[in-house]
């Protein structure tokens, strides 16, 4: 009885064609919901675990977190070094990882930070070993899958953190070199580049006193490092003179130079932002308080922000959420009348089929098939576009991919919504079947 | 297989259209209904194929009660021992006519066999329409696509509803002697059903019905 449900779908081919169109549509879109919702929250929730309060400069807290913690926005401006100290002598925060902000590589950021960013997000190493010398870097396993980075290799970063962007200015005065590789950690840092916060400053030519940090200390050759000493052109170059004519990129060169702060006559080591995770939950309601009141930084708290995000993003989403339901039952009632329409003009096939030996629950059946078919085909087409084109937008605009947008994955929820579409073709055939159900083939010979 | 037809009688609102029909084919024997419009043969034979049920009297087929007609049982009879042939139902319009015989053979209990297919379109002179769905059959291609349809489920009994309603008369003895043939190979009762009496010479048992009731 398939092939008959077949026969008679293909037996009318632009009904058949345009209900399975309606149907995929609104199957894409949803999924594509459901794919954006809960990778972008997935997203949201790994890169955000263990961090309680971000700290850094004041502007938008939103701006804050997505450019801290999710990397994906320009930073609010620069803190004083100070803070770090600040931050990690307080009893109340278990940890404070720094990060120096202002470069990519390939459109990746490099991240000027310490080991503790590594310890945040239960990082190791799948090659090589930590930075411990200014210059050196580790690549997100991300990075170096796509850059082909390879240990020993040398890169230099561009100012801001677009792609190969018209004007970015490349620092080929101060070349990093690949000392490790992360493993795939499932993070942010992935897509990042670790570096030490010193390198960063060196890369811009801003002098920094090597007791300035303690973790400095740790860098007991950075004198001898000859990469660091080649940086004589960096004074001449920190005021970087030449981004003046790139006014389309202001944001970003901005973005780049927050950790080049200028004070006084000179630039001074600041950091972008901080990472706080509380060691009790006393700190949640002092330290925010003290940041905000007692200093010129901003505090934020991810939770807060992507919760705030979300919901911006949720009104927009159960707008669409709603339409592609509509779709959806649009779709259902666009089969019920195909389907009606059938059980009227074909009453002599379905009296024939009866005649020939069907029974009434073969019949009802076949009818019932035919929306099962309708929309399996609808809600099947439309899973495959909508992750086809998660593929395509992905390669087109990283940002996808930065939101954790990934093609193949389906999840849980979208085998729930191909049931769902798939029962809509069903109850869509209830009733049509129904009334076939009762065809009395002996009534219909009499009408002909 | 033997058909007993005891008392049949049906009414419709009140009008009766049979008023109580006995009769007794004998297995491999070959009847005519005869009877003008409105005499009863297409309610005579709903009841006899099971798709109505008389109002009293019964109906056996092969010693079996064809109870509960339009139920279960009068399906399973039908599909296992009846080709039947009506006049305005030929083929299912979404399938070729192979396919048409191909679901013929899968509807009813028995094993499928293409080759009868192909071996009963070929005695029908259609093999070469058997890819061609029924709006692309003549009249003559559809009734003789009808026939092979009925005769490839190798039933015990054969049932036609006037099936040279819409021929000439070259076409309508070529039917009728095609029915007898396929009959008599197939070893199937045969029954037909018509208000043609240009077939009577054809069979050597002709039952005519007028008003409801054998004419003695």
């Amino acid at each position: 009885m398939i092939n008959l449900a077949l026969a008679y779908l293909r037996d009318r081919p632009l009904t058949t064609a345009l209900n399975v169109l309606l149907l995929t549509i609104s199957v894409a879109m949803l999924v594509l919901l459901l794919q954006f919702g809960n990778q972008a929250n997935e997203r949201f929730e790994r890169d955000a675990k263990g961090v309680d309060l971000v700290v850094g400069a004041k502007g938008s807290p939103l701006q804050l977190i997505l450019s801290s913690v999710f990397h994906v926005d320009q930073p609010t401006g620069n803190v004083p070094l100070s803070s770090l100290e600040l931050l990690r002598s307080d009893p109340a925060v278990a940890r404070a990882v720094p990060l120096a902000l202002g470069d990519n590589f390939n459109g990746y950021r490099i991240v000027g930070t310490d080991e503790s960013f590594a310890e945040l997000y239960g990082l190791e190493l799948a090659q090589g070993a930590a930075f411990e010398k200014p210059m050196q870097a580790i690549m997100g396993a991300k990075v170096a899958e796509e850059t082909g980075a390879k240990l020993g290799q040398k890169f230099v970063g561009n100012h801001g953190f677009g792609d190969e962007e018209e004007g970015a200015q490349a620092h080929d005065h101060a070349a990093f070199e690949t000392v490790g590789i992360l493993a795939e950690s499932g993070t942010v840092a992935d897509r990042l580049i670790l570096t030490s916060f010193e390198s960063v400053w060196d890369v811009h030519g801003i002098a920094h006193d090597h007791d300035e940090h303690e973790g400095h200390d740790d860098h007991a050759d950075h004198e001898e490092h000859t990469g660091h000493e080649d940086h004589s052109d960096h004074d001449a170059h920190a005021d970087h003179s030449g981004h003046d004519n790139h006014a389309d990129h202001a944001d970003d060169i901005s973005a780049a130079e927050n950790v080049l702060q200028a004070s006084g006559d000179g630039l001074q080591p600041e950091l972008t932002a901080l990472l706080v995770s509380y060691a009790n939950a006393s700190g949640a309601i002092r330290i925010p308080a003290m940041i905000n009141r007692q200093t010129e930084m901003q505090s934020a708290v991810p939770a807060t922000e992507t919760a705030r995000l979300l919901d911006l993003l949720g009104a927009s989403l159960d707008g669409i959420r709603i339409f592609a339901w509509l779709l959806a039952l649009t779709g259902g009632l666009a089969i019920f009348v195909a389907l009606l329409n059938m059980a009227r003009s074909r009453e002599a096939d379905l009296a024939l089929l009866r005649v020939m030996g069907a029974s009434r629950v073969q019949v009802f059946a076949t009818v019932i098939m035919e929306g099962v078919i309708t929309a399996a085909i609808g809600a099947v087409l439309g899973w495959l576009s909508a992750h086809a084109l998660i593929g395509i937008a992905r390669s087109n605009f990283p940002t996808l991919s930065d939101l954790g947008l990934t093609p193949w994955s389906p999840v849980a929820a979208e085998w729930g919504l191909l049931l769902a579409v798939i029962a809509i073709g069903a109850l869509a055939a209830l009733v049509p079947a129904l009334r076939v159900y009762r065809l009395d083939p002996a009534q219909v010979m009499a009408r002909m | 297989m033997k058909l007993t037809i005891d008392e049949v009688g049906k009414s419709f609102a009140g009008r009766p259209v049979l008023g109580g029909v006995t009769f007794e084919l004998a297995p491999k024997s070959r009847a005519l209904l005869l009877g003008p419009s409105g005499s009863g043969k297409s309610t005579l034979l709903n009841i006899i194929c099971g798709l109505q049920t008389p109002d009293k009297g019964s109906v056996s087929l092969g010693g079996q009660a064809m109870s509960g007609h339009g139920g279960g049982s009068a399906d399973t009879l039908r599909k296992s021992h009846m080709g039947i042939i009506f006049q305005t139902l030929k083929l299912v319009s979404a399938l070729n006519v192979r396919a048409n015989l191909a679901l013929a053979q899968k509807l009813q209990t028995k094993a499928r066999n293409p080759a009868l297919i192909d071996e009963t379109l070929e005695r029908l002179g259609i093999a070469h329409r058997a890819s061609a769905r029924p709006f692309e059959l003549s009249q003559g291609e559809a009734q003789r696509a009808a026939i092979a349809r009925a005769l490839v489920v190798e039933p015990d009994i054969l049932i036609a509803d006037e099936p040279t309603s819409a021929l000439d008369h070259a076409n309508t003895e070529t039917v009728a002697q095609l029915l007898i043939e396929v009959a008599d190979k197939a070893g199937a009762t045969l029954l037909v059903a018509t208000h043609d009496d240009r077939l009577k010479p054809y069979f050597e048992q002709t039952l005519t019905l007028k008003a409801g009731n054998l004419a003695v």
